[in-house]
């Protein structure tokens, strides 16, 4: 059976409901890889027109972050900036994705036979895409990489939340925890600084120890994490939630009585090896690792833990053991993150391990959908975004996100992605042929 | 001696707070199996209402209109606070907890980590971030007694809290009402067959709690007179954490784990330097809490087959 491309619909097209589903139809003939070109041609569109067309509009530079600081910041650039958004993102990348679509289509389904070169392909689009993106603006180069940290954060909560259903508060514990040691470790061997001294090795090593050191970062987290993964064995449910808040509060206050990283004035003179490919590089592999690992049997065994702990006990799983690998390593991740956030920033204090990131990154967790790593991406990209967007409200940001948060926890308690499994594959195929394909398969099985 | 009793009194102080809160935490615990996160907060909002129907009275007293004596003013803004605090406590039920009542529990408390986040950033936008002094509307006499040194203030709210606490208790175990509470404790999916409007009882726990927030919020501008908008985060988490050390649902056990609490505060800033205060209370919140995972007066957890 072939599905009835909308070229060969035998409805004529009368009214105007089928054209919008003809066009609808039309935009989910184009394969990950053709909306990838689009974004690259609208970001390049962007790159080349962009300053000239935001003049010739009446606004005094590109927007920013998809024009709202500006909108926001000043009504009378609406209209203005609406315009800029179309012509420049809108225009190019719907052309360019429904144009190319055949081409892509087929060179998607090409590619898919060596999974790798899609792969690399694929990230390759996405990452030029990001950088032109990014190098516009100082502001957007640091709000993408902080949304980056953030999906790294967001997944690997979701591990342990969602994935094994238990609600954890310890992040900023395990975040500070690497952020510290990593930073710790840089600044010790490679940077001249009044409480280090002079640097152990030579600067110019560092950044390829920066990996190591984020390594590090991410083992002494998983360390910690011991502290909350072996009460988590008697203790579920709130006694956990409650641990693991008391970690969080014990790593803050054991930080800001260490003298020697700054006590609560802080930590800085972190070197900027963090750049945006690192930060990317980190993500993506941080987005696979994590992928793979809940779709394995352990990851799989903590669902089970989640619903129902006697039954999976019964069933063979080692709960206890399912319970530390999850705990370490979704710390680890964190830890990872941490070390990158400080280097981002180039400055951390214990206060920013406090219960304001804790909230932030349980609010990119149930927004984006517990269960789910695209949800995961989804929450950490969209509510740094949003968050970001919003900033010339100053306060009002803060009423308006919780309670835009309420709203959605109402009406899709789980979040907005909940429950869906990421698989790459299918997303890196070609969009049409696909239900032939699929027949083939089992044809032959 | 006397230096050491003179901080038992101030951790009883202290410790009414934790535990005035720390009630309310888990009377909606016992009935909904939920914490109610944005507790903390309805403490804080419990304190400024205090703080705008006092300087409300008092201004009023001061304009010639009703010029009442100050104890009256004071009972009034303590009846005023809990009656206006009850129904923003109802409301919070009514928008971040009734729409949620069958989905995941996580989901419900991040809901209430919102509401309280709101409810911080409206005082902010609202009325800036500048520091908030509560009148004093008792005067401060102080008695020696054995070479300590108690002031009226302390024992006034210590007792309260007290009687406070002995009603709820009595509250709960002895009228109709709470019968339905402790009945919904039990078990949530029989009881509305029994006839019994599981939605007027949340709400009446949340006010109740929501009650005694508003009494610790007063009492608290009545100690320490400096009110600002992060103070229900600061308290409340504590008092979290003391209702969990009381075991989940344990009326006594909360009020037992305040007074706990405020004591392991005190005496810790005692000992050692006072920036070490978080860091062991935590600590030994989490060690208590390894070797006695269902709190005080909790039920050990046990893996019950859900059907």
């Amino acid at each position: 059976m072939t599905t009835a491309t909308p070229e060969r619909s035998p409805v004529p097209d009368v009214s105007g409901r089928l054209t919008v589903t003809r066009a609808l139809s039309l935009l989910g003939g184009v394969p990950f890889l053709g909306w990838l070109l689009g974004g690259l041609a609208a970001v390049l569109a962007e790159y080349l027109f962009g300053l000239p067309l935001a003049l010739a509009l009446g606004l005094r530079r590109i927007p920013v972050l998809f024009g709202f600081e500006v909108m926001l910041k000043a009504p009378r650039y609406i209209p203005g900036t609406l315009v800029y958004l179309v012509l420049v993102y809108l225009i190019p990348a719907a052309l360019v994705a429904l144009a190319t679509a055949r081409v892509t289509d087929t060179l998607a389904a090409r590619l898919l036979r060596s999974p790798a070169l899609s792969m690399v392909v694929h990230l390759a689009l996405l990452y030029a895409s990001i950088h032109l993106w990014c190098g516009l603006s100082d502001y957007r180069y640091l709000v993408g990489r902080l949304a980056l940290i953030a999906v790294m954060l967001t997944l690997s909560l979701n591990v342990v939340n969602g994935y094994m259903g238990e609600f954890s508060c310890s992040h900023p514990g395990f975040m500070a925890l690497g952020a510290y040691t990593a930073s710790v470790l840089t600044v010790l061997f490679f940077v001249e600084d009044d409480v280090f001294g002079a640097p152990l090795l030579p600067p110019a090593l560092g950044p390829f120890f920066f990996p190591l050191a984020l390594v590090a970062g991410g083992l002494v987290a998983a360390l910690g994490a011991l502290a909350v993964a072996i009460p988590s064995f008697r203790a579920r449910g709130d006694y956990l939630g409650v641990i693991t808040l008391a970690f969080t509060f014990v790593v803050k206050s054991l930080f800001e009585n260490l003298e020697i990283v700054g006590g609560p004035r802080g930590f800085m003179n972190q070197p900027n090896w963090a750049g945006l490919p690192t930060v990317f590089a980190w993500t993506v592999v941080c987005i696979a690792v994590i992928n793979n690992f809940v779709r394995s049997t352990l990851g799989k065994a903590l669902n089970a833990v989640r619903d129902g702990e006697i039954a999976a006990e019964a069933m063979t799983v080692d709960t206890r053991r399912t319970k530390i690998v999850a705990f370490l390593f979704a710390a680890f991740w964190a830890g990872v993150a941490g070390g990158l956030f400080a280097h981002v920033v180039s400055y951390i204090n214990p206060a920013t391990f406090g219960v304001q990131k804790l909230a932030e990154v349980l609010a990119m967790v149930y927004f984006g959908g517990l269960n789910s790593v695209i949800g995961s991406i989804a929450g950490g990209l969209g509510l740094t975004l949003f968050s970001e967007a919003l900033r010339p409200l100053e306060v009002w940001k803060w009423v308006i996100i919780p309670v835009l948060l309420v709203f959605v926890m109402a009406n899709r308690p789980t979040g907005l992605i909940a429950f869906r499994e990421f698989d790459v594959m299918k997303l890196l195929g070609p969009r049409r042929g696909r239900k032939e394909g699929s027949q083939n398969v089992s044809a032959q099985g | 001696m006397a230096y050491l009793l003179q901080h038992v009194v101030n951790a009883l102080q202290w410790g009414s707070f934790y535990a005035l809160i720390a009630l309310g935490y888990s009377m909606v615990y016992s009935v909904l199996m939920l914490f109610n996160f944005a507790h903390g907060d309805i403490f804080m909002v419990g304190a400024y209402i205090g703080l705008f129907v006092a300087t409300g009275l008092l201004a009023l007293g001061s304009a010639g209109a009703v010029a009442l004596p100050n104890w009256a003013v004071l009972v009034l803004t303590l009846i005023l606070a809990m009656a206006l605090t009850s129904v923003v406590g109802m409301l919070v039920e009514r928008v971040g907890y009734r729409p949620l009542r069958r989905a995941p529990r996580a989901s419900a408390a991040l809901t209430g980590l919102m509401i309280g986040i709101t409810f911080e950033t409206l005082n902010l936008a609202l009325l800036g971030a500048k520091r908030r002094s509560f009148p004093a509307l008792i005067e401060t006499t102080s008695y020696q007694v054995a070479g300590v040194s108690i002031t009226n203030t302390k024992i006034m709210i210590v007792v309260i809290s007290l009687l406070l606490m002995l009603a709820l208790d009595q509250f709960v175990r002895r009228t109709k009402w709470g019968m339905a509470m402790r009945a919904m404790a039990v078990d949530i999916f029989v009881v509305p067959l029994m006839g019994v409007p599981i939605n007027t009882m949340a709400a009446l726990t949340f006010a109740l709690g929501s009650g005694l927030a508003a009494v610790a919020g007063v009492f608290f501008g009545q100690a320490y007179p400096v009110l600002e908008p992060y103070m229900g985060m600061l308290v409340g988490w504590k008092a979290f954490v003391a209702a969990i050390l009381g075991g989940r649902g344990s009326v006594l056990g909360a009020a037992l784990a305040g007074f706990l609490l405020g004591f392991i505060e005190i005496f810790v800033a005692v000992v050692f330097p006072s920036t070490l205060r978080d860091l062991i209370a935590y600590s030994v919140i989490l060690l208590i809490l390894t070797f006695r995972p269902y709190g005080f007066f909790g039920e050990p957890y046990s893996a019950r087959l859900r059907l």
